[in-house]
């Protein structure tokens, strides 16, 4: 079932187009991550979506209903990117407002509050909670109800590599319930993988989308190997491999995704002369930067 | 609708309180009604007028100043404030309309208003009830309407300066153009409009717009109103022949009217700010 859908959608100031005919589609469940570098125009994709901002050009349904409306509104939750809350209110009194303004029970508060582990700081004042804090604040604020749509801009910005193993668990079980997840990323490992599909955006525009298989096929980087010669042995290790880079015991060289097999018989067959070898296949940022430059 | 509305206005109600504004208010309020009370304790028996309505035309004369400036300070950040903060985006994809985020911040800073005023205003009338003994009863109806009618003013200036808050959509410049409002809506109006009357020399302008234009402007209409409805106030005052020139329901009207005139300017201003 389609929750999220975007067709032909564009965004323009004056002469600036902020987004350039970009279509999309989230359905029950699915968690999608949106990719691309600042000013790509991922905030404006979601502010669009969100109803706040008015689109030049296209279409944007929410569970059938139109973009800030009152139901698509009741349905959509909201992590901003830098979310940012009154200094002078409790984390507490924050996610009661927010409950009550969803129509919710107040009493929750405390209890979504544990969840993101702010539980001993509900009672402080935002204003002394760090960035990660704040993050858990508007994590928390997010998971009001049972949202059918979560926007998240940037949501693990300032959260450390354990609290964010955190979140994508709660992101899964949310998806588990049907919620549809589109959050935006600048780093492609920064999402971990653990999102159903990706789309990259790159000055407005939709350059790629897929699974992480699908774009790692698409940009078709090579992989790269790396030898180290048994000592004694790096002239002929050099012999043998000819268009391998650096000098002395260790050799760098490349090997494109269909030549694999071959270059594994070659370091069989010079086994004698090898001591150790790595094979290092594309880093996620390395697709990403790959895929946005090919775009540019 | 009215939950999100009260939970909007409890929010910033406490934000007020712990931002002092609460304190600042009254206590601005307070300390400039005590000084009236006593500074106008003169014999007052000549003019037919008891403690507690000399105490009410000093204090009207003070609200129509101090009311403002209060309304104007505690309302400027409203919008500007969020939006430097960063936080307007988040409450907008909350299911709360802007009119309901709007009536909300105003009935909580509608609140501090009318909490400062009723204190103040409270604290002068005690210092005329200990020095004018009971007969200063007769002076409470006109101490009431002081009060609702300067919660009705604060009401206007809470709105305009919402209006400035959303135009502005940075706080420092919210302040400049509240005080600007402020300098221009109760200083020259006032000395503008007399500048015009001393010029036409009771020709057309002083006997058929200037009534107009006097009860135009909410602060003035507050001034006739209070002087306009109690005989007492306005003889203590010294301006009740001038005060009954114009009818009573005029200045009421435009004091009625205005509110919600400034309710929908800020409704309209804060519809145009994209977050």
């Amino acid at each position: 079932m389609t929750i999220l859908s975007l067709s032909n959608l564009s965004k323009s100031y004056g002469r600036d187009c902020a987004l350039d005919a970009v279509d999309l589609e989230v359905t029950a469940g699915e968690r999608v991550a949106l990719l691309g570098h600042n000013g790509a125009g991922k905030s404006t994709l979601m502010k669009l979506v969100l109803g706040l901002i008015d689109r030049t050009q296209g279409e944007i349904s929410v569970a059938g209903h139109a973009p800030g409306s009152p139901v698509a509104r009741a349905l959509t939750a909201y992590l901003p990117e830098n979310v940012a809350f009154h200094p002078a209110l409790t984390g507490r009194e924050q996610i009661r407002h927010f409950l009550r303004l969803r129509g919710a029970n107040p009493r929750e508060a405390d209890a979504l509050l544990e969840k993101v582990g702010l539980a001993d700081a509900a009672r402080r004042r935002i204003g002394t909670y760090s960035k990660g804090m704040r993050q858990r604040v508007g994590l928390a604020q997010a998971l009001i109800g049972s949202p059918r749509l979560m926007v998240l801009d940037e949501p693990t910005s300032g959260l450390d590599p354990v609290s964010r193993r955190e979140f994508y668990a709660l992101l899964d079980e949310l998806a588990a319930t049907g919620t549809a997840i589109l959050l935006s990323s600048h780093a492609l490992s920064e999402v971990e993988a653990r999102t159903d599909r990706i789309v990259i955006l790159s000055k407005g525009r939709k350059v790629s989308e897929g699974t992480l298989g699908d774009l790692r096929a698409e940009a078709a980087l090579p992989l790269t190997v790396s030898l180290r010669a048994r000592k004694g042995f790096e002239a002929e290790v050099a012999r043998a491999f000819p268009e391998a880079q650096g000098s002395g015991a260790l050799l760098v060289l490349t090997c494109p995704q269909g030549a694999k097999l071959e270059t594994m018989t070659r370091i069989t067959d010079a086994a004698e002369a090898i001591e150790d070898f790595d094979v290092v296949p594309a880093s996620l940022d390395d697709i990403y930067a790959h895929i946005s430059r090919r775009a540019a | 609708m009215f939950t999100r509305i009260l939970s909007t206005a409890r929010l910033e109600f406490a934000i007020a309180l712990r931002n002092r504004w609460v304190a600042i208010a009254i206590a601005m309020m307070a300390l400039f009604s005590l000084v009236l009370s006593m500074a106008g304790s003169a014999p007052t028996g000549t003019l037919g007028a008891d403690r507690l309505s000399v105490t009410v035309a000093s204090l009207t004369s003070l609200s129509v100043y101090l009311v403002p400036l209060i309304a104007l300070l505690i309302s400027f950040d409203a919008v500007a404030g969020e939006v430097e903060r960063g936080t307007l985006p988040l409450h907008l994809a909350y299911p709360i309309s802007r009119g309901e985020l709007l009536l909300g911040k105003l009935l909580a800073q509608l609140c501090v208003v009318a909490l400062a005023v009723t204190l103040g205003f409270a604290l002068a009338a005690g210092v005329a009830w200990m020095s004018g003994g009971a007969e200063v009863l007769t002076g409470l109806p006109a101490l009431f309407r002081l009060i609702w009618t300067s919660v009705l003013l604060g009401a206007v200036f809470l709105s305009l300066g919402h209006a400035m808050s959303s135009l502005s959509r940075r706080p420092s410049g919210a302040a400049g153009l509240a005080i600007g409002l402020w300098l221009v809506a109760i200083v020259l109006y006032d000395l503008g409009l007399l500048a015009a009357v001393v010029a036409d020399d009771g020709g057309a302008f002083t006997t058929r717009v200037f009534p107009w234009l006097l009860v135009a402007n909410p602060a003035d209409a507050f001034r006739i109103f209070n002087l306009a409805a109690s005989d007492a106030v306005g003889a203590a005052s010294g301006l009740a022949g001038a005060a009954h020139a114009i009818a009573a329901w005029k200045p009421l009207a435009s004091l009625i009217a205005w509110p919600v005139a400034a309710a929908l300017l800020a409704r309209l201003a804060f519809g145009r700010v994209q977050p």
